[in-house]
């Protein structure tokens, strides 16, 4: 009786989320899909008819499609590779006796409570900016030219800026996990006279891969759809150079007015980000059993 | 001889470790200099790193000139009402699937998961208009309703995480004691899940404080919080760089010390358990 009165309880209590969940996820995913099949202009109102597949047709057929699904996966690519390789050596060394660790990793943690506008602008402008800014006084100092980030290297500067930003996020994971592996493993394997390379290679790594996995898949989602990045800096330009997926349909929408494009956009970057999370899912899924 | 090295060791990677740290943290104490230099010298040419003309007038010409509280008090709300709000929802649900989980609570948390996964320029177009439709587009209203439900499945997972660690036994002892449900909730489950509940608000914040995806496509002026509001000043290239850097360092300072304190949760958080 008691525990049934419980499992009522229960049940009542979960309600309101997954309803609000699901009415979040069911009503504008169906509006995307069906927007997505109609000519819809909000420059032409009342011209909305059914054009079945037509605007899938054009978003993926549209060079700038190609272009910013080529520019996605080169910033997505670019950012963990940079995140990753210079995380796990980061992680490492504050996993070392250091002292004043704590100030040490609330500097290294900082760059990711800033918000992106912030940290786009204050890169573009105070860093990066080809005459007044620091960078351009340094190569000055060396003797170098300075460098036009956002005109000669636009999408580079962008990824740099987003590595800053996801840096942190890294390190802070992998160290969490190195600080998880058991110590008398690593000293039984000194004892027993492996090098620090080789035990970095045959434990600690073998250790990281599920953390490493688990970032590569967390910073993939968010940076599938990094945006305000690039509208504050380029406004993906020039050309088409930094426009990504997220910011295309952006543009279509908002900009063009295109809603039928823009929605069938939508839907492609539905289906990019569904492929990650399966895998994402798949992974907290065994570990939510054990 | 092997003290010799551990000292050493020692040595270099304290000296490593704070040099990739300064190194890392630079970009954000550029921004604080620059925020108390005039703009003739945050534009300056050789720069100058310490010895300058330090002022605040700055942090004045910001607010006076733009209303730089308006903002303020706007992202107050919105991070603020949208976790309020989550964890409002979040708390029954989460509480009910740790302590009384079905066959199918594995999946109903795996599906929350997956909501968050949907990127938010999938529904753009939708929300957009329902949003134009109904009048909510730059209100706060209809800010706190979206970053509430974008995150609301991260609050219901850290909190099922926190929750799940109470050991039952202490909440089977309560009931033998003929304890209520309301009192075991008052009594014995509240006292024991504050530290979960506070990282949970606290990391939540930040995510909302942060959010610049919806913060920057349905706000304008009068809902626009921070995050709009250092957006506007992507056009004016050049003359206003110290203000820009007022503006930004207040705008991250409270979450920059909030963040500092969660950075445990912050792993626990946005890995879904997946790391701890």
């Amino acid at each position: 009786m008691a525990t049934q009165q419980t499992q009522l309880l229960a049940r009542t209590l979960l309600t309101p989320a997954v309803a609000l969940l699901f009415i979040w996820m069911i009503v504008p995913l169906a509006l995307t899909i069906y927007f997505a099949t109609l000519h819809y202009n909000l420059l032409d109102p009342g011209s909305e008819s059914f054009v079945g597949l037509e605007n899938f047709r054009y978003f993926l057929t549209d060079p700038a499609f190609l272009a910013s699904l080529q520019n996605t996966l080169v910033l997505v690519g670019s950012v963990l590779a940079i995140t990753i390789l210079l995380g796990v050596p980061l992680a490492l060394l504050l996993d070392q006796q250091v002292v004043g660790l704590s100030i040490v990793r609330l500097m290294v943690i900082a760059p990711f409570f800033v918000m992106p506008t912030v940290s786009a602008l204050v890169w573009k402008n105070l860093l990066m900016h080809p005459v007044s800014g620091l960078f351009a006084w340094i190569a000055h100092l060396f003797g170098l030219p300075a460098i036009d980030w956002f005109n000669d290297a636009p999408l580079f500067s962008v990824i740099l800026i987003i590595s800053w930003q996801w840096l942190p996020f890294a390190t802070l994971i992998l160290l969490t996990a190195l600080q998880s592996l058991d110590e008398e493993q690593k000293e039984a394997a000194e004892m027993d006279g492996a090098s620090a390379l080789s035990a970095f290679i045959y434990i600690t790594l073998p250790h990281l891969a599920r953390p490493i996995t688990v970032v590569i898949l967390i910073e993939t989602i968010f940076l599938l759809t990094v945006f305000a990045e690039i509208f504050v800096t380029t406004g993906g330009g020039p050309g088409l150079q930094t426009t990504n997926i997220a910011f295309l349909i952006y543009s279509q929408a908002l900009i063009q007015y295109d809603v039928g494009s823009a929605s069938a956009g939508g839907l492609v970057a539905v289906v990019l980000a569904n492929i990650v999370a399966f895998f994402l899912v798949r992974i907290v899924g065994r570990n939510l059993e054990a | 001889m092997a003290r010799m090295v551990t000292t050493r060791h020692k040595v270099i990677s304290t000296v490593a470790a704070w040099l990739v740290g300064f190194l890392i943290f630079f970009p954000i104490l550029w921004m604080v200099l620059a925020s108390f230099k005039t703009e003739l010298e945050a534009f300056a040419i050789p720069p100058s790193f310490l010895f300058f003309h330090w002022t605040t007038e700055n942090y004045v010409t910001v607010q006076e000139r733009s209303d730089y509280l308006h903002h303020a008090l706007n992202s107050i709300i919105i991070a603020g009402g949208s976790t309020l709000i989550a964890m409002l929802i979040a708390i029954p649900a989460a509480w009910s699937m740790a302590f009384s989980p079905t066959k199918r609570t594995k999946d109903v948390l795996l599906w929350m998961l997956s909501t968050k996964m949907m990127p938010p320029v999938g529904v753009l177009v939708p929300i957009y208009l329902i949003y134009r439709n109904l009048g909510l587009l730059d209100t706060r209203t209809g800010l706190v309703f979206i970053l509430c439900l974008g995150n609301l499945p991260i609050v219901i997972w850290m909190l099922f995480t926190y929750f799940k660690e109470i050991p039952k036994d202490i909440l089977e002892a309560a009931r033998m004691d003929g304890a209520t449900i309301g009192r075991e909730l008052i009594y014995v489950l509240t006292p024991m899940a504050v530290p979960g509940l506070a990282s949970t608000l606290l990391l939540n914040l930040i995510l909302a404080w942060n959010e610049a995806f919806w913060t920057l496509n349905l706000s304008t002026l009068e809902a626009a919080p921070l995050t709009v509001f250092i957006a506007s000043y992507s056009s004016p290239e050049g003359l206003f760089w110290a203000k820009l850097s007022a503006a930004s360092t207040l705008a991250i300072a409270p979450i920059l010390v909030l963040g500092w304190f969660s950075q445990r949760q912050l792993v626990r958080g946005l890995t879904f358990g997946a790391v701890k």
